[in-house]
């Protein structure tokens, strides 16, 4: 075949655009979609949070609240400011779950930083534990859900959760919590929140997938859930996480 | 800045989960539990004194029970459904034996209970009234008219080990509400192996001197004389249950203290600011140790009659106030702190809502109502023959 040196180089560049365009793909939907019928057993999923990338934009929470009609005053996820001096005392702010964003720094000469929150999917879930009828549950694929139609609101399972992550929906009368945006999940698509992150803080992560860069992101960064102390199995790994955070 | 809150708090721990109602389920079963082991006293451990008092405390226990489980019902957000704990019990869950052990002790045990003591008086006023009455009295004998001595030894009998199954039942009903608290490992307001212990110990009190504060009442209504060894007595057991129950609570606050703990700075704040009130003043100052002092003026000193009796009852009302603040310091302050520890929030009761005010009034008269019905229904004392 006879390829001048000015194909070569369109060939590189239409290639390198392809392989740019995948990269970025597989970033923002941490995992490659499944190709086949989705099954549950082939998953396991989680999430990173790398700290440092985490801008406070709130666009993860408007997404989720968008995506999953989560009502006024309640929070899926939400983003955390810490401001910590040395005395590592931190403040903590967090105006309506950062839907809008943060107002500017009231301290100076301390570090700053932001927490995204969300359900940590514990894998021993004291909310599973503690749900009189077994409304809430660990899906085979690793994500904790509630079944609103069976739950009786009793509101155990909020009291139950170390991370503040569930609310009693107040039109279900149920208990209520981010689910990894099961729905779109199941079709092969990133959580909301994921997807709305600007600078990717947020990986959606399927453990199970030995392709899924999860497994190089744990081999080579630290990391550390959250309240490791409370033994639930929490499958939100944070990187970088700070000792004043709670 | 959200209103009512100090720090920070996670955002959707601002609205308190377990209101007013929630306060009343322990305290209603701690009511039932508590009145009952008081009955036992006479029927295991062959406390005569208190004899005056066996059936009352049974009939107290009943109505409690009765009522106890409506507050719960009325908290949940889709009550329709509660069967579904009958139905399909998360076995993992503190919460799904409720059912199970409530069901336990209101027909294995307390039922029974009362309908041996009393059967010989069912049959009895079955054959002697008319009416509607008898066609009741007839449907509670349960088609058992023997009342022959040889049956009433064996009703003796299996009543006695109704009595001793009671106990430990008794203990388990009160023990499981302080475990669903003492379980939950996220809170450590409530996070202690002792909670189901300390909520045994105040359950007892309280039931202890609600008894004693219905007998007192009953024998005022019925203008009959107070039975004083009777109540000397029970005070006597009030007195020491209480003794236990505040050394208890006072070894888990020493415990938090010296330990010192993550939670400690925040627990410690909340103590002194939100539950100051509720718990320092009104709890262990003005209800735990105002009547322990009473109550041990009684058995140090001698009293006439009626000052002993202004003593009890003035011991019993602030045992039963102090008992409740336990109960709302446990489940209220429970959650007025973030989990962060990093913030408080508050709570207001509402007055006309569905876990109100008005609705938890309504449910602490409601057992009162019942116990009235029942004493009509089952007396407790000998009634006096009507005159000729």
């Amino acid at each position: 075949m006879d390829l001048s040196r000015r194909d070569l180089f369109a060939a590189g560049g239409k290639l390198l655009i392809l392989a740019s365009v995948g990269a970025t793909f597989e970033q923002i939907t941490g995992a490659a979609p499944p190709s086949e019928a989705y099954n549950m057993a082939d998953h396991w999923w989680g999430m990173l949070v790398d700290i440092d990338k985490c801008i406070g934009c709130g666009n993860c929470v408007r997404a989720c609240s968008r995506e999953n009609q989560v009502p006024k005053g309640y929070f899926r996820t939400w983003v955390e400011r810490y401001q910590v001096g040395e005395d590592q005392q931190p403040q903590v702010d967090s105006p309506d779950g950062a839907i809008d964003g943060f107002p500017p720094n009231t301290r100076a000469g301390v570090k700053s930083f932001f927490v995204p929150k969300l359900c940590n999917q514990c894998k021993d879930s004291p909310c599973v534990q503690v749900c009189p009828v077994g409304a809430t549950y660990v899906s085979p694929d690793g994500v904790v859900l509630v079944d609103k139609n069976y739950c009786l609101g009793c509101r155990y399972c909020i009291q139950a959760c170390p991370y503040g992550c569930r609310y009693l929906h107040p039109d279900t009368n149920t208990a209520d919590k981010c689910t990894l945006c099961y729905h779109r999940l199941a079709q092969g698509l990133t959580t909301a929140c994921c997807e709305a992150c600007p600078t990717g803080a947020r990986q959606l992560v399927d453990f199970k997938n030995p392709r899924d860069p999860v497994h190089e992101f744990l081999r080579r960064n630290k990391v550390q859930v959250l309240k490791p102390y409370m033994a639930t199995g929490a499958k939100v790994y944070y990187k970088d996480l700070d000792g004043s955070v709670r | 800045m959200i209103p009512g809150v100090d720090g920070f708090m996670y955002p959707n721990e601002v609205e308190l989960q377990w209101g007013l109602l929630i306060v009343l389920y322990p305290y209603i079963t701690g009511l039932v539990a508590g009145a009952f082991i008081l009955a036992s006293l006479e029927r295991v451990f062959k406390v005569e004194a208190v004899r005056p008092t066996y059936r009352l405390a049974l009939l107290t226990a009943l109505a409690f029970l009765l009522v106890a489980p409506l507050p719960l019902q009325l908290h949940l957000g889709h009550p329709e459904r509660s069967i579904e704990m009958y139905l399909t019990p998360h076995r993992s869950s503190a919460m799904a034996m409720f059912g199970f052990v409530y069901l336990w002790y209101l027909m294995a045990v307390l039922l029974l209970e009362i309908w041996l003591e009393y059967r010989a008086d069912i049959v009895h006023l079955a054959q002697t009234t008319g009416g509607w009455k008898r066609l009741a009295y007839k449907a509670l004998t349960l088609g058992s008219m023997n009342v022959s001595p040889a049956a009433r030894r064996i009703d003796d009998k299996v009543g006695f080990a109704v009595t001793v199954i009671g106990i430990p039942s008794a203990f388990l009903l009160h023990g499981y509400v302080g475990f669903i608290f003492g379980s939950v490992k996220a809170n450590p307001w409530w996070s202690t192996p002792l909670m189901p212990v300390v909520f045994l110990f105040s359950a007892m009190a309280s039931g202890i001197a609600g008894v004693l504060l219905l007998y007192m009442a009953a024998m005022k209504l019925k203008k009959m004389p107070i039975d004083m060894p009777c109540v000397d007595t029970i005070a006597k057991y009030l007195f020491y249950t209480f003794v236990i129950d505040f050394s208890l609570e006072m070894l888990d606050l020493v415990h938090r203290t010296y330990e010192a703990g993550e939670s400690f700075r925040s627990l410690d704040f909340m103590v002194h600011t939100r539950l100051w009130a509720s718990h320092v003043i009104l709890q262990i100052c003005l209800c735990t140790l105002a009547p322990l002092a009473l109550l041990a003026s009684t058995q140090l000193f001698r009293f006439s009659e009626a000052k002993r009796r202004g003593l009890y009852l003035a011991s019993c009302l602030l045992v039963m106030i102090g008992i409740f603040a336990m109960r709302w310091n446990v489940v209220i302050g429970g959650q007025l702190f973030s989990k962060s520890f990093l913030g408080y929030t508050s709570f207001k009761v509402q007055f006309a809502a569905r876990e109100g005010l008005l609705t938890a009034v309504a449910l602490m008269i409601l057992p009162f109502v019942i116990f009235v019905i029942l004493v009509k229904l089952l007396p407790p004392w000998p009634e006096p023959e009507p005159p000729a």
